[in-house]
């Protein structure tokens, strides 16, 4: 314990000369002569060319033309500095920190001091390692877990159990599209059988959320097999045009077919689950509701988990890779391929239940290609194939758009800037795979 | 012990073997020599059915595999060796060996014939943590033929195990190949484009042109044969 303690005081104090450091560092960098060449050069293209929509407004009512000079300038500067920042950091994430301030060999001696990334790395690295600290760490997660409801309001846990939902549906399509390397883009259709799954069972049949949860996981499931058929000889494009087309025959028929899915009017009053036969007020099933996600959450991480590091996930991974090469090793082609596809729509079958049952109401406009897009960016954004990086991805992708609200109609337009500087900076995702950390780790051995 | 007979095998409408007839005895090492485009990985890949034949009967230890799937030609003791060694490269070289006993559920079983290959490749045994992809060429070559030794299998169909590697670490892997028939009696159908090494090995030789066998001799005969030497051997 005391040489973490100790650790941790020296990385501070290594991380306050170091930012100091990289400070000099950074102004250095932005009086070199080519960099100011640059970013001046970019600045005045936006200026000329946002010039007519920026500064020359028409006023037709008095005929006059205003001409908003101090627009251009703002634009300028800004552009300048984002564009020195945007060459710095693509400068970074190719060639590393160290080379991106020391091409110009002005004195490296201060450079060889900045190497505060490293040591964060190592403590945080360190950290992990340490036993008492990782479950220290996981109890606090899980008491945040089960206060959250308690703490914050009623929006706030709604929200929440939004971001849950897509955590399960991410970590569901992670298994087709991570692991198995089968880009589905109607992955959402499941999500729909699942929840008009528990919507007409409920109509018709009158039974109730539990009974039909395992329902709606299995009825996914197979879904999953009826796709999974005639696409088991596509991949790459033509797979994810079919899976796309699969997405919008389910909306489609959903939509038209009005005796059986009462058509684009939806299917009201759909009961929220019962606490053994209470009838819970609307604010107590908010909070059960969140609890029921906190627990499908668990239980989708443990088993993907386990799925991951079984054989199938490893034959997932190899079908991936070479299809060929799984042939000559004896793997049915056809049996992965369809399990993957079967196990990954179970989650969106269950999670389709939850859904209708959260929200009281469906109608085919829920389950548009949009929420297969969102779904995917989760895994694309996440970090494909890995677990923590999906529960991450869910979290931006779901809440970042909700605490935007405060700025209005701003909020889209960042929200579709970050998803750009993401894909720019780290390609490969928020966290990358496992399996790439582990030759660092084991290669010193 | 597999026997082929009339194989026609096509790619669309190209026909890539036409009437293809072998036969191979248990224990021998029958190598398959033949100029580029002359169908030897396509006999493999119609052996072991990746690129089913359109015609022809193949027999396998006296059974009839025709009508079979590729999983369960490999679990009847056919594996093939890929070419271009097609290894798995972000699985670890220890995930990849388990890949190969894919269909196999006996656990000690399988620990022995790790340790076996382990002791044929001691580097494999280093490098088991690391993913497949960082091996060197010739690493993954071994790792290749472990690979497919993990299946067990009594049928060994190698496809060009020569391909891009130095000629150290081929030398290396033929004397494998022949460790391997001695001391387990698996029977070996090697196809090679390093006709000289393949025909030093092997006891009896096929030679292929354009998708038809033109010659069959005794491994010796065929190294002595004018025909073959001013073909493949360059002599």
């Amino acid at each position: 314990m005391e040489t973490v303690v100790a650790g941790i005081k020296s990385s501070f104090k290594n991380i306050y000369t170091g930012v100091w450091d990289f400070i000099n560092l950074l102004i250095a960098r932005s009086l070199r002569p080519e960099e100011l060449k640059r970013s001046t050069l970019t600045a005045l293209w936006f200026m000329f060319l946002t010039f007519p929509i920026l500064v020359i407004k028409v006023n037709t009512v008095d005929n006059v033309i205003n001409w908003y000079w101090a627009r251009v300038v703002y634009l300028g500067v800004t552009v300048y500095f984002v564009s020195f920042f945007w060459r710095y950091f693509l400068e970074v994430k190719e060639h590393g920190i160290k080379a991106a301030l020391d091409a110009d060999p002005v004195d490296t001696s201060i450079a060889d001091g900045l190497t505060d990334n490293g040591q964060m790395g190592a403590l945080s690295a360190r950290l992990m390692a340490n036993k008492k600290f990782k479950t220290a760490l996981g109890i606090s997660l899980c008491a945040f877990a089960v206060a959250f409801p308690f703490m914050f309001s009623m929006y706030q846990t709604n929200i929440m159990t939004n971001a849950l939902m897509y955590i399960v549906l991410g970590l569901g399509l992670n298994i087709v599209v991570g692991l198995a390397g089968l880009l589905d883009l109607g992955y959402v259709a499941f999500y729909a059988v699942g929840a008009y799954c528990y919507a007409l069972l409920n109509l018709h049949f009158g039974l109730g959320f539990w009974a039909v949860l395992p329902i709606g996981a299995v009825l996914g499931a197979t879904c999953g097999l009826i796709l999974g058929f005639p696409v088991l000889r596509l991949r790459g494009d033509y797979l994810a045009i079919v899976t796309l087309g699969f997405g919008e025959i389910i909306r489609l028929v959903l939509q038209n077919w009005n005796e059986f899915s009462h058509g684009p009017s939806g299917i009201a009053n759909i009961p929220r689950p019962g606490f053994f036969g209470i009838d819970l007020s609307l604010k107590s099933s908010i909070i059960y509701m969140y609890f029921i996600m906190i627990g499908l959450c668990l239980l989708t991480i443990f088993v993907v988990n386990r799925l991951q590091h079984s054989r199938i996930g490893r034959a997932w991974v190899a079908l991936r890779e070479d299809e060929i090469a799984c042939q000559a090793m004896g793997i049915d082609k056809t049996k992965i391929k369809l399990t993957a596809f079967a196990l990954g729509a179970t989650w969106a079958g269950m999670v389709g239940v939850v859904f209708a049952a959260k929200s009281t109401f469906i109608n085919p406009e829920s389950f548009t290609f949009m929420e297969s897009a969102i779904i995917l960016m989760i895994v694309v954004l996440g970090g494909m194939g890995t677990i923590v990086g999906v529960i991450i991805g869910a979290f931006m992708v779901i809440l970042t758009p909700e605490y935007l609200r405060g700025i209005g109609e701003y909020r889209m337009l960042i929200f579709g800037a970050t998803m750009v500087i993401m894909m720019v900076f780290r390609p490969q995702g928020i966290i990358t795979s496992v399996r790439q950390k582990y030759k660092i780790m084991k290669d010193k051995t | 012990m597999l026997k082929l007979k009339n194989i026609n095998t096509f790619y669309g409408k190209i026909q890539a073997l036409k009437d293809v007839c072998m036969e191979i005895s248990q224990g021998e090492i029958i190598t398959l020599i033949g100029a580029n485009g002359a169908g030897k990985t396509t006999t493999l890949m119609s052996i072991s059915r990746i690129i089913p034949p359109r015609s022809g009967d193949i027999t396998f230890m006296d059974k009839s595999i025709n009508e079979m799937s590729p999983d369960k030609i490999v679990s009847c003791g056919i594996i093939q060796v890929p070419e271009g060694r097609r290894i798995f490269p972000i699985l670890t070289v220890s995930e990849n060996l388990d890949m190969g006993a894919f269909l196999r559920k006996d656990k000690s079983g399988i620990k022995k014939d790790l340790e076996y290959i382990f002791d044929l490749f001691p580097i494999l045994a280093q490098r088991r943590h690391q993913p497949g992809g960082n091996l060197s060429g010739g690493e993954q070559q071994m790792l290749a033929i472990s690979r497919a030794l993990m299946a067990r299998p009594k049928l060994l169909l190698l496809d060009e195990p020569s391909l891009g590697l130095a000629p150290l670490v081929v030398k290396r892997i033929f004397e494998t190949i022949i460790k391997i028939n001695t001391e387990h009696k698996t029977t070996i159908f090697l196809v090679e484009q390093n006709a000289n090494l393949a025909l030093k090995t092997a006891h009896r030789g096929y030679v292929m042109e354009n998708g038809a066998i033109t010659l069959s001799d005794t491994a010796d005969n065929l190294l002595n044969n004018e025909a073959v030497k001013s073909a493949y051997l360059g002599i």
